[in-house]
């Protein structure tokens, strides 16, 4: 946990503006970014459910909810839970080749949350749940509307 | 400054180019801060960054549901209470605690003062089954339980009598599956949580070993989730328990099926069928039944016993079959029994356009009437998750920004908003809540948990919240 909050402070003073780099932080952060900064950058496409695609970056072992964050990406109600496998707010869908490829099948518990999801798809995953790979640069998922339209209501 | 202003708005380069609207600052208030609230408020000034919105909220507390509804053993859950305070502390956003709608204020007064009155106040009102007995003392609404529980302030004098080895539970869905998981999870888990005092006390002495999750119909119609499921199967120092017998055909069902019933279902067989319980005479007992209704509560003063009425399934259609009485009845006795059959919304403002045989107010896609909306529970009735709740809050959203743009709501004429509002307050006497209230009473109970060494001690009293709150406090009036 720490370490992941940790990370993701390392990877905001990497990759967010300038301010930041000025910071007292990365005396902290240093020797334990030493490791990351051989790891490679990842480049990843959102494509939302209007059609804009946001094309970013992370860090290899970055989850797509890190990334997500680190960057400020703007989706509405995205990781309401913030990475604990209890909302499935972070719901993504995968193209078949990717979703096949990613190193990690589901457990059973993501799976679990994965069945609340709105258009759950057969290539539906949960952002917090995967962590980038080199293997992964030009990934492209799609993240669905948060609206539902409400047929149930 | 401009300079400044529009390099941040190209560094944090959001959408407000395109989908802000010029809308004078249309002022806007939100009847309720649970979830539909604070969701409704947060998709608003990020569409319309000029529009003002205040949070109305009956408890000195903000957060509904996520802090008096969700369990103590979940507190990954309560993380969108980081999201709600994010909104909560736009400038924009006004969080205006111990106000109450139909009490202290009325639907007639919030519309003179804005342009828009989104309701999203909930659904509280627990559904009975009018049968003979309900009114016995430990005959109670599991919605009681879990206020007692979760530290609500009326619910906190609830008396829960657990001298008993068994408790009944009537309803399958997640409410239920939460008291029974709170009534059998070891104590010395619960220690941890934020599960109040009172209730960790009570619970410490509990004699409960067995609880029953009662089920009109069968395996198929079950109306809680997997993760709620697989908790239980796999909570420590309790075996599930199942009859068999109604598992029967359940098993050759399952490829039909879509998810999530599919895997709900492979789960329940799984545990049913290919699990042997292991009972060694310390270990609990977590025991669904399926097709029984109750047919009334036993007992002279307290509930002694739950007299059940036998049910067979018809109907073609597998997961959407009937349940019909046989004529056969049974009693299971116990000392406690829960109801937990689902809720309904009261109508809070007689001018309120409200449905009273499904207790929710009348509404399109969040539209109620012109320049009044609706959103949440109270809106789509007391069925599902956060995540359902929030898709809703923002489709209300959305609409009250397009009635904005497309001049459905005229906001070029001038509402006084919050300060008409607080003039009347104040000649009542009423004692209003800031968020920064609310933030002195989250510190004092995180202060009071530590000592316990637990995340937090919630107050449970009204005054007493209203007194830690109110250390200087003042609401901006902003005109
Ligand atoms: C026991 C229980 C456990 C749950 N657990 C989970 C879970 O683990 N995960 C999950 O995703 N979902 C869970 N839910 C569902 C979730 O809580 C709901 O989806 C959500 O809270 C509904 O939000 P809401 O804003 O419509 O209503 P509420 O959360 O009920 O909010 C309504 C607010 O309005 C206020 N109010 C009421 N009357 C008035 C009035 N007259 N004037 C002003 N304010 C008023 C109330 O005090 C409250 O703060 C649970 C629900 C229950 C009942
Ligand atoms: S952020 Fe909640 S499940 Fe992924």
């Amino acid at each position: 946990m720490a370490q992941a909050a940790l990370r993701s402070v390392c990877a905001k003073a990497l990759f967010t503006s300038q301010p930041l780099r000025l910071f007292v932080v990365p005396q902290r952060c240093h020797s334990l970014t030493r490791p990351l900064l051989k790891k490679e950058e990842v480049e990843v496409t959102f494509v939302k459910a209007n059609g804009e695609a946001i094309k970013t970056k992370g860090k290899e072992g970055d989850s797509l909810l890190d990334v997500i964050v680190n960057n400020n990406i703007d989706l509405d109600g995205f990781g309401a839970c913030e990475g604990t496998l209890t909302c499935s707010t972070c719901h993504l869908i995968f193209k078949k080749a990717d979703f096949d490829a990613l190193p990690e099948k589901p457990t059973d518990e993501e799976l679990d949350m994965l069945d609340l999801a709105y258009e759950l798809t057969e290539t539906s995953r949960l952002g917090c749940q995967i962590n980038l790979t080199k293997k992964l640069n030009g990934l492209e998922v799609k993240v669905p509307s948060t609206i539902n339209d409400a047929r149930s209501s | 400054m401009l300079r400044c202003m529009s390099h941040s708005l190209t560094i944090f380069g959001r959408s407000i180019t395109t989908s802000a609207v010029h809308n004078k600052g249309a002022k806007i208030c939100v009847v309720g801060g649970g979830p539909a609230g604070f969701y409704a408020a947060q998709h608003i000034v990020k569409a319309a960054p000029d529009c003002e919105v205040d949070i109305f909220e009956r408890l000195p507390v903000p957060f509904g549901l996520v802090r008096f509804g969700v369990a103590p053993d979940h507190p990954e859950v309560k993380n969108v209470i980081n999201t709600f305070t994010k909104t909560a502390r736009n400038p924009q956003v006004r969080f205006i605690g111990n106000v109450s709608l139909g009490t202290d204020v009325s639907l007639q007064e919030l519309k003179t003062a804005y342009h828009a009155v989104i309701l999203t106040y909930g659904a509280e009102q627990d559904k009975t089954f009018g049968i003979p007995g309900e009114s016995l003392s430990n005959v109670l609404a599991a919605r009681e339980f879990v206020g007692w529980y979760n530290g609500l302030p009326q619910n906190k004098n609830l008396l829960v009598d657990l001298n008993d080895e068994a408790v009944v539970i009537l309803g399958q869905g997640n409410v239920a599956v939460d008291a029974a998981r709170i009534l059998l999870t070891p104590i010395d888990e619960l220690k941890k949580t934020d599960i109040t005092e009172h209730a960790l006390a009570g619970l410490a002495s509990s004699r409960v070993k067995t609880v029953y999750l009662v089920g009109r119909r069968g395996p198929l119609q079950v109306a809680f989730t997997i993760k709620e499921l697989r908790e239980m199967v796999n909570l420590k120092g309790c075996s599930s328990v199942f009859e068999k017998r109604h598992f029967d055909g359940v098993p050759e069902m399952v490829p039909k099926l879509v998810r999530p019933r599919k895997r709900l279902t492979e789960l329940l067989v799984k545990a049913a069928l290919e699990t042997e319980p292991s009972i060694d005479t310390s270990s609990k007992i977590f025991k669904p039944l399926f097709m029984r209704s109750p047919l009334s509560f036993q007992g002279s003063t307290s509930v002694t016993g739950v007299e059940l009425g036998l049910n067979s399934l018809h109907g073609a259609d597998l997961e959407n079959q009937q349940a019909i009485p046989t004529g056969e009845k049974e009693i299971i006795n116990c000392g406690l029994a829960l109801r937990s059959i689902g809720y309904r919304s009261v109508c809070a403002d007689p001018s309120i356009p409200f449905d009273n045989k499904k207790g929710k107010v009348i509404n399109e896609h969040g539209r109620v009437e012109k320049g009044v909306y609706s959103a949440g529970w109270l809106s789509t009735g007391p069925v599902g998750v956060i995540l359902s709740t929030m898709s809703n809050a923002f489709e209300t959203g959305a609409n009250v920004v397009e009635d904005i743009k497309k001049k459905v709501l005229d906001t070029t004429e001038s509402k006084p908003g919050y300060s008409s509002i607080r003039s009347k307050l104040d000649s009542k006497g009423i004692q209003v809540v800031s968020f920064a209230g609310w933030e002195r009473i989250d510190e004092e109970e995180m202060r009071r948990g530590k000592m316990l060494g637990k995340p937090r001690e919630k107050i449970t009293d009204v005054q007493e919240m209203l007194q830690v709150a109110d250390k200087g406090d003042t609401i901006a009036v902003k005109g």
